[in-house]
């Protein structure tokens, strides 16, 4: 198994369709041109004696280019966040070197010269012939490693997460069908590269042979005007992006995206409220919810379109809420909940979320694989299953709050808080309590020109939750503080309580 | 008569198809293309096994203990141990990422 194969299949059957279109530079590449200069690239990398390919970029066309040829010269390929600092990335190089790094220029400046690694700039990786033909196949084996994901680390050092080939062929087959997408279909992608999604997209479009069209940075604007531009038809997004692009369309009738049939999003919780908005602003579109980690080759439970219109549209509770599920698994996934003493528990009753399928890797570099006997993968996100078999997520496990022996899930706080009109966005975290242990307080964004009063909020939350779930206190910032790829950062939140 | 294994690229004797070993049986088999065996085989396409190959298409035996995706098509179609393969009916998901 390679993700090599898959690209052969697109070139073989539709190599003259546009594979890759860059929207800042306006170039563009065919299957069968995506195919050659991963040929040819991977003869490069081979040469280079490299034992990682690193991407060091925001999404162009180096970053297919780079992923399949180090799948066809059989070296993990590395996406590395641009955001972080000369220093971190310094630290993450130490980990995987010797290594070839494609950067941009300026980043090329900076690491030119440090010792086991061949520096790149992205033009210089495209422009370079290497000496000789590329002859050789890839390999074939199952277990060969596709890729080193760092995890965002938003709560201590970066682990690398382990892709195998046989991880993301399996998503791949499991979840898309060969050659779906119609010619004229275009997804657009604004994912960074080193998110698993930044990955999943570029094979899966590859696999349906749909054109992507790169969006390297985000803004709501740019996001609506290239896909107007580019008649595109689908697009992925994580929630603070299509909260952001919900908030740039204040005061609009729909969005003017007709030819939009498809919205997906995923990579974190998703507020009700914004939901139900972009579906009046998207009235042509249909959205679906993805729930999915690095450490599963992504998307492992989908809410789907028709899921999303009958939820909207019933007068049963219990239905609608799952507008704000995570949906149903995927083929060739199983999903459980079990309690702190690794129990499965039964319907609606919370606990941590429990995964397993040919997909799941769960093991990180250097460490021995976080999988048990059976193949479960712990997600470490809380959540719980309806009587119906809907998965709803409510956030890290490392996040509940634990009061007096009482376990409560920040999401279910939040939800409560987020329906009424004055919030914008809300967060319930855990602070120390000589009485409780732990105490619930929370943070909570207004909308523009909206005030409302702590009581008020209090008495929202205690109509509808037991009073344990109530916040102590309640702190008004002007926003809350979020990642790139839109993970909320609750430590932050607890660093700054009470500090503001 | 081989044993097959998991991400496995086998070609077809007697046409172009080409398929990888999604899943295999815990067994030795003989697997066709044509009516003749895959691999190393060669001959003449029988009549009988001629509807042919799709690329992107999987392919299952009776109880789904074999499954093979059609990498590359051809003229012959699929049988293990005399059976023909059939079409592997495809699901329709959305699209997530």
């Amino acid at each position: 198994m390679n993700i090599m194969m898959l690209l052969e299949m697109a070139k073989d059957a539709c190599g003259d369709r546009t594979a890759f279109y860059d929207a800042a530079s306006g170039q563009s590449i065919s299957y069968s041109g995506l195919f050659k200069a991963a040929e040819a690239k991977a003869q490069l990398l081979k040469e280079s004696g490299a034992s990682r390919c690193v991407v060091l970029d925001v999404a162009n066309l180096t970053i297919p280019v780079a992923l399949f040829s180090s799948s066809w010269a059989g070296i993990p390929y590395v996406p590395i966040n641009y955001r972080l600092t000369n220093q971190e990335i310094d630290a993450l190089l130490e980990r995987v070197k010797p290594a070839v790094l494609v950067t941009d220029s300026d980043r090329a400046a900076v690491f030119n010269g440090r010792k086991d690694l061949v520096v790149h700039d992205r033009t210089s990786f495209q422009a370079t012939k290497p000496q000789q033909e590329n002859e050789e196949s890839w390999s074939f084996e199952p277990d060969d490693i596709a890729s080193l994901l760092f995890t965002s680390g938003t709560t201590g050092t970066p682990k690398a997460a382990i892709m195998r080939q046989k991880h993301l062929v399996s998503y791949i087959l499991q979840t898309i069908e060969f050659m779906s997408a119609e010619e004229d279909e275009a997804t657009l992608v604004s994912v960074p590269p080193y998110h698993i999604a930044g990955i999943a997209s570029v094979i899966s479009s590859v696999y349906a042979c749909r054109k992507v069209v790169q969006l390297a940075n985000f803004t709501p604007e740019e996001w609506l005007r290239i896909a107007r531009e580019q008649n595109v038809t689908t697009a992925f997004v994580v929630p603070t992006m299509l909260t952001r692009i919900v908030d740039s369309l204040e005061g609009a009738k729909t969005a003017n995206l007709p030819m939009l049939q498809s919205l997906s999003y995923g990579g974190g919780k998703m507020g009700h409220p914004t939901i139900a908005r972009a579906m009046e602003l998207f009235p042509e579109t249909e959205f679906t919810n993805a729930y999915g980690l690095t450490e599963t080759s992504s998307t492992i439970s989908v809410l789907g379109p028709e899921e999303h219109r009958s939820a909207s549209s019933s007068g049963d509770p219990a239905v609608q809420k799952r507008l704000a599920s995570a949906g149903l698994p995927v083929p060739g996934v199983e999903i459980t909940v079990r309690d702190s003493s690794g129990d499965d528990v039964g319907s609606d009753v919370h606990g941590e979320i429990y995964v397993r399928g040919e997909q799941i890797s769960g093991e990180y570099e250097g460490r021995d694989s976080v999988v048990d006997a059976d193949g479960w993968f712990p997600t470490k996100d809380a959540g719980y299953i309806d009587s119906a078999g809907y998965l709803f997520l409510e956030g890290r496990s490392d996040d509940v709050i634990v009061r007096g022996g009482e376990n409560l899930s920040p999401g279910e706080i939040e939800d409560v808080l987020l329906e009424h009109h004055a919030i914008h966005d809300a967060a319930a975290i855990g602070v120390p309590s000589e009485e409780w242990g732990e105490a619930v307080v929370a943070v909570v964004q207004l909308n523009h020109d909206q005030t409302v009063s702590t009581e008020e909020l209090q008495a929202l939350v205690k109509s509808q939750l037991r009073s344990s779930r109530v916040p102590e206190k309640i702190e008004f910032w002007d926003e809350l503080p979020y990642n790139e790829t839109g993970k909320l950062l609750r430590r932050v939140i607890r660093e700054e309580f009470g500090k503001r | 008569m081989v044993k097959l294994s998991t991400g496995q690229r086998i070609k077809s004797g007697v046409c172009n198809t080409e398929v990888m070993v999604i899943s295999a049986p815990d067994a030795d088999v003989v697997l066709t293309c044509g009516g003749v065996p895959m691999g190393n085989g060669a001959g003449d396409l029988n009549p009988d096994h001629s509807d042919g190959t799709t690329i992107g298409k999987r392919y299952v035996n009776e109880d789904g203990s074999l499954e093979l995706l059609c990498v590359k098509p051809g003229d012959g179609s699929l049988a293990v141990d005399g059976e023909l393969l059939r079409l592997k009916e495809s699901k329709k998901l959305p699209k997530t990422d």
